[in-house]
Formats: structure tokens, C-alpha cells, sequence
């Protein structure tokens, strides 16, 4: 089997900041209180993922998901150890793609389709699928400013699950979304299962991951603290609970 | 359609076939920014419409701006000072002449908020963001054009005759100005993200632009007052490009009988080697831009984190 992410023993650390103008740092200085303050977002994290698995990134909120997503994604590069990836990449980070608030959703769609690699034909060829997919109706031709999350997010997958790619990112894509469109990304997730790309699933539905994938990663705090079975991974996590099945019920009620 | 990507169940895929195992920002990169043409294509036309959005003249400020600095100078300079009397055809030296300097403080400007202003993609999408001070550029390059379609008109108008060094001198002058302004917009854009002083410090050295380059005053006066520490003041790339461009336009506008007055008085209208200086100055440049793109790569790994 090949391998399609290799994270080794990566570091992010960033820095809180407690002053920021010239005034504040000095005067900080001058009662000897620290003037920056930094930590270790994700801390020393080793892990293979094999082409073709779908594997649950969990955690709770703060733990580093997004931000190792980020590294993988290559909007962030580790300060330490090495991220390697294979093929394209395409994906959500924190439920919406980056966009222009003040550029329409067309214009936001094109843009993004380009930024993850898409050319013009390519483009051409698929635009009219994800609109259908996105399923927005007039709301396209409104600035993304005026969008809800939901939207956002119904816009962002739309754009990235039509890209050619051969691992695919998906950081709480239903936790904003609408129940037609969750099961209709569920749908989608399951065909990037059985074609053989890579999947990574961040979620806080333990439902959703039980469903979708055969391995869960649990980050603590930055670090590693469970990889393995999903079942385990959730348990270790105490997402099992029994009230915490109840609100699970559906696909996932996430956040 | 994702269906028409067909990846072999894994397991069944040898590695030879698939691509190499590599870190995601390997791509990243200046060159990286003209392999990605429709994605570069797309930023620079959305930049042309943010650049003046919400504003009813929109595009007319590119031209509103520096022809109402043109007559400024020229009132000022040319008709309070009376310097126009030692310099034949002025206002086309002082149209060249701005055409640049203005250039030059746009791609800056421009370029050194153009990280802090597309924060939305910088922190979430995974491209080359060299990508959005290259579109400012090419922005300030696009706008260049008309500029230049009205100073040739003009030229016409006072007689020019264009010749072969003076169509190299062109292209020489505004390849220097723009691989010098990508230069300072990388470097700017990035240390920006970090101090926002770095934008207001920009404002402030392109006051300098204007008074370090023959715009406002001939080359000859240059010559004259610092004789052979002229040699100095055409270190400074800009100032080269400045000369060179007038060596493209004014100077095929001053009559050789005219040119032979001033040659005869002791002026030295051009410097001697201009086109050395001037391919001196763009490998400066290029020196410069490499620089530039070294620290970029350097500062963007805090980018994403501190926007």
C-alpha cells in the first residue's frame, strides 16, 4: 500500500500576543512582564495515513484539528517535522473555503474552482454541476458577505468534491449544513470511500464518523492521544455516552 | 464530475504509477505564479474591479490621478519656477517621466496591502501567495498602457521620431520598474501581515520617488550640479528608468538643432552608457527581487496565523 499523508513528528507553535503597539511593548518591558507568550498548537504528531482510508480526525475544540488540517492542506507550513502528501488536495478547512466577502458566489466559485487547481476547461466543464450541487438558487449572484454559513459551506464542498483530487479534507462540513445536504454529502463522502482516495473526516458526530470511517485520530491538547479503531477512538474520547447518542440521532448534530 | 477521476483501489496501485510523495507548499514559489496562468488571470481582473469598487469613476482615477499631478508640476514647476525654459518640451519630460513614477508607487502601494486585503483566501485556501503582489503588478502595468498611448500621441504632437535604442530604453525602463516594485510589494506585503506600520512606511518613501528621479528637473541639471557624482545618482534604479524612459520619448521630441544648442552650452542631456546603467540596473533589480522572494518564503510561514 502506498502512502498518501506522511505527518512526522510535526510542531506548530504560535505565539499569543498580549501587546502589540509600541507603547504597550515598552511599557511591558519596563515592569518586566513578558511580552509575547507561545505555544505549541500541535506538538510533535507523527502519523501515515495509507491511500484509500477514510480515517476521523477528532477532538475537542482548541485540540489542533484545523490547524493540522492546515499543514496538510499546505496552507501552513510545520516549524518542525515534515508534512508529505501525494497528489491533489482538495477540501474544507473549518466549514467554508476561503472567500471574497464582497464577490458574488459565481464570481467566489471560479475563484476557488482556479485556486485548487482547476482550468478554464476544466472549469467550463464542471461549472454547471456544481451549481446544481450547491443548490443555491438566485443566492449565487449575491455577494458571499450576505451568505450564512450554511451556505458558505453548501458552496465551498460544492467546489471542492468536483476537483480531480486524490485526498480529500472535509473539517466539519456538516455541521452547518441543512439535512438534505448533509445526506447528500454523506453520499458523496461514500463514493470518495469506495473509489480509493483518502478521506479525512473532522467531526465531532460520532455518528457520522462511525459511518464513514475505518480509523479515528484523536488530538489532546496538540498531541496524539489516540489512533486506531473508530469504535475505541470514540470511546477514548467519551463521545459514546448515552446522551450524547441521543443528540447523535440524526446525521450528526454537530458542534 | 469527481467520477472522472479513476484511482486504483489502493492496495492494487503501485507507487511507481502515482505522484510523489511530497510536502503540500512544494509548489509555492514566484515561478509557481506563472504556471498557475487562469488562476493569475482571474486575480488580476478581480483586482482591476476592488482596486476603485464602490466609486462611480472607477477606472477614470488611473487617469485622473497622474494628469491631475501632470498640471500640478507643470503649473508649478514649469510655469511658477519657469524651469521649462532650459528643458525644450517639458511637459512630455515631466509625462514620461510621472508615467513611471507612478507606476512604481501604485505596484507598491498596492502590492504592499495585498496580502492583508485578500486575508479571507490567504488563511484558508493553500496556493502561491506571491500570486497577489504579482496581480498588483500587472495591474499597475495594465493601467500603464493608456498612459503611454497618451504620451506617444503627444510625442507625435511635438515632433518625435522614435528609433531602435529608444524602443529598447522602453522596454529596459519598465522592466526595471516592475521587477523593483514586485520586489518591494513581496517584501512589503509580507512584513505588513506583521506590523501594519510597514504600509504607512511605504507611503512615506514614495515621497522620496518623486524628488530622487529627473521629473521635476532635468538630468542635465543633475549632471551639471554634482559633475562627476552623477555617476551616483544613477544607482538608483528608478532614476534610470526614468532616463531611460525619456531617452524613449522626449528626447526623440527635442529637435537636433535644439539638442545641439544644449550640447553646445556644456549640457550633458543623457549620461554617457545609458544602456548599461540601465541593464545594470534591472540585474540590480533582479538581485533584488530574489532577495525579496528568499524573505517572502521566510515571513509566509507566520502568515496564515497572524492575519
Amino acid at each position: 500500500m502506498a502512502a498518501s499523508i506522511v505527518v512526522d513528528n510535526v510542531v506548530k507553535e504560535f505565539t499569543l500576543r498580549y501587546h502589540r503597539t509600541f507603547k504597550e511593548v515598552t511599557v511591558a518591558k519596563a515592569r518586566g512582564k513578558a511580552t509575547s507568550d507561545k505555544f505549541n498548537a500541535i506538538d510533535g504528531v507523527s502519523f501515515t495515513i495509507e491511500q484509500g482510508e477514510s480515517v476521523g480526525l477528532m477532538g475537542l475544540n482548541g485540540s489542533g484539528k484545523s490547524t493540522l488540517l492546515k499543514m496538510i492542506n499546505g496552507v501552513m507550513r510545520p516549524d518542525k517535522g515534515s508534512v508529505l502528501t501525494r497528489g491533489r488536495i482538495a477540501g474544507l478547512i473549518a466549514t467554508g473555503a476561503g472567500f471574497h466577502p464582497q464577490l458574488s458566489g459565481e464570481e467566489n466559485l471560479v475563484l476557488n474552482a482556479a485556486i485548487l487547481g482547476m482550468d478554464e476547461q476544466e472549469l467550463n466543464r464542471k461549472y454547471d454541476d456544481i451549481v446544481a450541487f450547491a443548490d443555491l438558487g438566485r443566492t449565487l449572484a449575491a455577494p458571499v458577505g450576505y451568505y450564512s454559513s450554511g451556505q458558505k459551506a453548501r458552496l465551498g464542498f460544492s467546489v471542492a468534491i468536483h476537483v480531480d483530487y486524490d485526498i480529500f479534507l472535509a473539517d466539519e462540513v456538516l455541521a452547518v449544513g441543512d439535512k438534505p445536504f448533509r445526506q447528500k454529502c454523506i453520499q458523496r463522502m461514500k463514493e470518495i470511500k469506495t473509489s480509493g482516495r483518502t478521506l479525512v473526516f473532522v467531526s465531532h458526530s460520532a455518528g457520522s464518523v462511525k459511518r464513514m470511517c475505518d480509523r479515528v485520530l484523536v488530538l489532546e491538547k496538540g498531541r496524539l492521544g489516540f489512533d486506531g479503531e473508530t469504535e475505541a477512538g470514540i470511546h477514548y474520547l467519551r463521545y459514546d455516552s448515552k446522551d450524547e447518542e441521543e443528540v447523535d440521532e440524526e446525521i450528526g448534530n454537530d458542534i | 464530475m469527481a467520477e472522472t477521476t479513476t484511482i486504483e483501489p489502493a492496495g492494487a496501485a503501485e507507487p511507481e504509477d502515482l505522484p510523489p510523495l511530497r510536502p503540500p507548499t512544494a509548489d509555492n514559489g514566484l515561478f509557481a505564479v506563472f504556471h498557475r496562468r487562469y488562476l493569475l488571470r482571474l486575480l488580476v481582473r478581480r483586482e482591476i474591479s476592488a482596486r476603485y469598487q464602490g466609486s462611480f469613476l472607477g477606472l477614470m482615477w488611473s487617469y485622473i490621478n497622474p494628469l491631475t499631478q501632470f498640471f500640478m508640476y507643470w503649473f508649478v514647476i514649469g510655469f511658477l519656477f519657469q524651469l521649462h525654459k532650459d528643458v525644450p518640451n517639458f511637459p512630455i519630460h515631466l509625462f514620461s517621466a510621472l508615467i513611471l513614477v507612478h507606476f512604481f508607487v501604485e505596484t507598491f502601494n498596492a502590492g504592499t496591502a495585498a496580502i492583508v486585503r485578500n486575508r479571507a483566501l490567504v488563511v484558508k485556501m493553500a496556493m502561491p501567495r506571491e500570486m497577489f503582489p504579482v496581480a498588483t503588478m500587472l495591474v499597475s502595468l495594465y493601467h500603464v498602457v493608456p498612459q503611454v498611448v497618451i504620451l506617444v500621441l503627444a510625442s507625435v504632437a511635438s515632433g518625435w521620431h522614435p528609433d531602435l535604442t529608444g524602443a529598447v530604453a522602453l522596454v529596459l525602463a519598465l522592466l526595471i520598474i516592475a521587477t523593483i516594485g514586485l520586489s518591494g510589494a513581496l517584501l512589503f506585503s509580507a512584513a505588513n501581515v506583521f506590523y501594519r506600520d510597514f504600509g504607512k512606511a511605504v507611503n512615506v518613501m514614495t515621497h522620496f520617488v518623486r524628488f530622487g528621479v529627473p521629473m521635476m528637473y532635468p538630468y542635465m541639471m543633475v549632471h551639471e550640479r554634482f559633475g562627476r557624482f552623477a555617476d551616483y545618482y544613477l544607482i538608483n534604479p528608478l532614476a534610470d528608468a526614468v532616463v531611460l524612459f525619456q531617452r524613449a520619448f522626449w528626447l526623440g521630441t527635442v529637435s537636433d538643432s535644439e539638442q545641439a544648442r544644449l550640447a553646445a552650452d556644456g549640457k550633458q542631456i543623457m549620461p554617457d552608457h545609458l544602456l548599461t546603467y540601465g541593464a545594470l540596473a534591472l540585474l540590480g533589480c533582479l538581485v533584488l527581487l530574489a532577495i525579496s522572494q528568499m524573505v517572502f518564503s521566510k515571513l509566509e510561514n507566520k502568515i496564515p496565523e497572524r492575519l
